[in-house]
């Protein structure tokens, strides 16, 4: 555990309920648990294209409940190099696992530093609270 | 914002709450959309549509005579407890509300839209002015249970219900209080309306529960009610779109064609000579979800229509959607294309509804003539 500790960044969150984890230079994203709260029973998941660049905070994909579509932005700039398909076959994988089996995309990161901007877990949850209320 | 009175036994259950015509109402409890509407199809189903209005009308044969010069259905062929679908029409052929009306002993009683319910009620009272006595009543709630077990957990709390046939109501009794029930409902299952007092809601409530039935939101009504082709107003039904475009001629007693109601000659013609838009099935052909208000083209980018309600079906385990489309489209298997963000997602025509059950009628006449 130790040592995955080390090579693993510690989990970041977006206003826009993104998670992110990087791994060397590649970035791992999807949607947070408070946000699959928020949006109840997902039945459709977008993924963006392989090999396309996306910029921070720019649209990604896009989730659906029964109810409503949501739009899914990306925390970074960088080049999409992997999808998760499986999600978009079961997209109940997003609100059974979404820290875990629902991720959504990968990244190629472009500017390490677009990191900085984010939260971590603790001010991700006071955000979400407070968003919340 | 007005609560219903089992706005307490929401909140036990977990319900997040939406705001609907001015009501806080249950939009889902805490299984969640998918799974309540998967109890209510395999299992039974309660929901609270205590906000809709329940208006009574007192009179006898002359009130039956005035009704018919506002109603497209024939109110002298339906006999005592019987219900009927139908509308309250706008002098250009559109549609004010959709409604059950129900024949009772001493008049009738008409289940609106809780949106349209005061409007109805001033509708109403303009056109049959102040002879009968007419009330909305706001010390009764409304109780439907829907789903294949529905039959039996209501009567092992109301014995004899079984005994109703579809579109057919009887007063029974519980705790000594007069209940109105009406086999009917709105998600294509077999299952009971309940006018129940206000007082005794919440008690009866919890029993459905004791005895295996679950509380379902709004969020699964609509899953339900788009499976079974059902129209929502205010999205697939307004004032300017009419009966036949909405594809509910059946609605329309055939005795009435050529009788005087509000927007009578719009449906004659109508009714006669056909329509240029037609209310369709929809079916995209991948997973993409086409919401209310998505346009729709044919091959050759000509625009053809709109969907009106959109959705993912859990029981169908896709998409499905019902829109308005030219009538040169509107026939089963046309090709057509959705717009949805800016892309054109394939499509086709199909028929409703989207999920059909295969239970045996018992008896009676069914909604759908």
């Amino acid at each position: 555990m130790l040592e995955k500790e080390e090579t693993m960044s510690e989990i970041k969150f977006s206003k826009e309920h993104e998670w992110i984890t990087v791994d060397g230079e590649v970035a791992t994203i999807g949607i947070t648990k408070h946000a699959t709260e928020l949006l109840g029973d997902i039945v459709f998941a977008e993924l963006p294209e392989k090999g396309s660049n996306v910029n921070k905070d720019a649209t990604a994909g896009v989730v659906e409940s029964t109810k409503a579509a949501s739009d899914v932005y990306t925390p970074i700039s960088g080049e999409v190099v992997d999808t998760n398909q499986s999600i978009v076959d079961d997209p109940s994988k997003i609100n059974s696992d979404p820290e875990g089996d629902g991720w959504f995309f990968k990244l190629k990161i472009k500017d390490p530093n677009e990191m900085n901007t984010l939260m971590n877990r603790d001010e991700y949850d006071k955000f979400a609270k407070e968003s919340a209320s | 914002m007005k609560k219903t009175p089992l706005y307490n036994l929401h909140q036990k259950h977990g319900a997040k709450f939406v705001q609907f015509a001015g009501y806080e109402m249950p939009i889902q409890y805490e299984t969640g959309i998918v799974k309540e509407h998967i109890t209510t199809r395999n299992n039974s189903g309660i929901f609270d549509v205590s906000h809709m209005g329940q208006l009574f009308l007192k009179g006898g044969d002359e009130l039956t005579n005035d009704l018919q010069k506002i109603f497209p259905i024939d109110l002298a062929k339906i006999s005592i407890n019987q219900s009927k679908y139908s509308f309250l029409m706008k002098e250009n052929g559109g549609i004010y509300d959709d409604l059950i009306i129900t024949k009772l002993k001493d008049g009738y009683m008409i289940i609106l839209n809780a949106a349209c319910k005061d409007a109805d009620l001033n509708i109403l009272k303009s056109k049959i002015g102040e002879k009968y006595q007419i009330n909305l009543s706001d010390n009764l709630s409304l109780i439907a249970i829907q789903g294949p077990k529905a039959k039996d957990v209501l009567d092992s709390l109301v014995p004899g219900v079984t005994k109703l046939k579809f579109m057919n109501g009887n007063q029974f009794k519980y705790k000594d209080l007069d209940i109105y029930i009406t086999r009917s409902g709105y998600t294509g299952e077999d299952g009971f309306e309940i006018s129940i007092d206000n007082k005794i809601v919440e008690s009866f409530v919890e029993k459905l529960i004791e005895k295996g039935s679950t509380m379902i939101g709004l969020g699964a009504r609509d899953t339900l009610r788009l499976e079974a082709g059902l129209c929502l107003y205010g999205h697939d039904l307004d004032e300017n779109t009419s009966p036949i475009e909405a594809n509910l001629k059946w609605a329309i007693s055939k005795s009435k064609i050529n009788e005087k109601f509000p927007g009578s000659e719009f449906i004659k013609k109508q009714y006669n000579e056909g329509v240029s838009k037609l209310r369709v099935g929809i079916k995209p052909e991948t997973k993409v979800i086409a919401r209310e208000s998505t346009k729709i083209f044919d091959e050759k980018d000509n625009e053809i229509g709109k969907v009106t309600s959109g959705t993912f079906g859990p029981s169908v385990n896709g998409p499905i959607a019902m829109g308005y489309i030219h009538n040169d489209y509107s026939k089963k298997n046309t090709k057509i294309f959705l717009e949805v963000r800016g892309k054109r997602v394939p499509a086709s025509i199909c028929e409703m509804p989207f999920y059909k059950k295969n239970y045996v009628r018992e008896g009676g006449d069914n909604v759908r003539n």
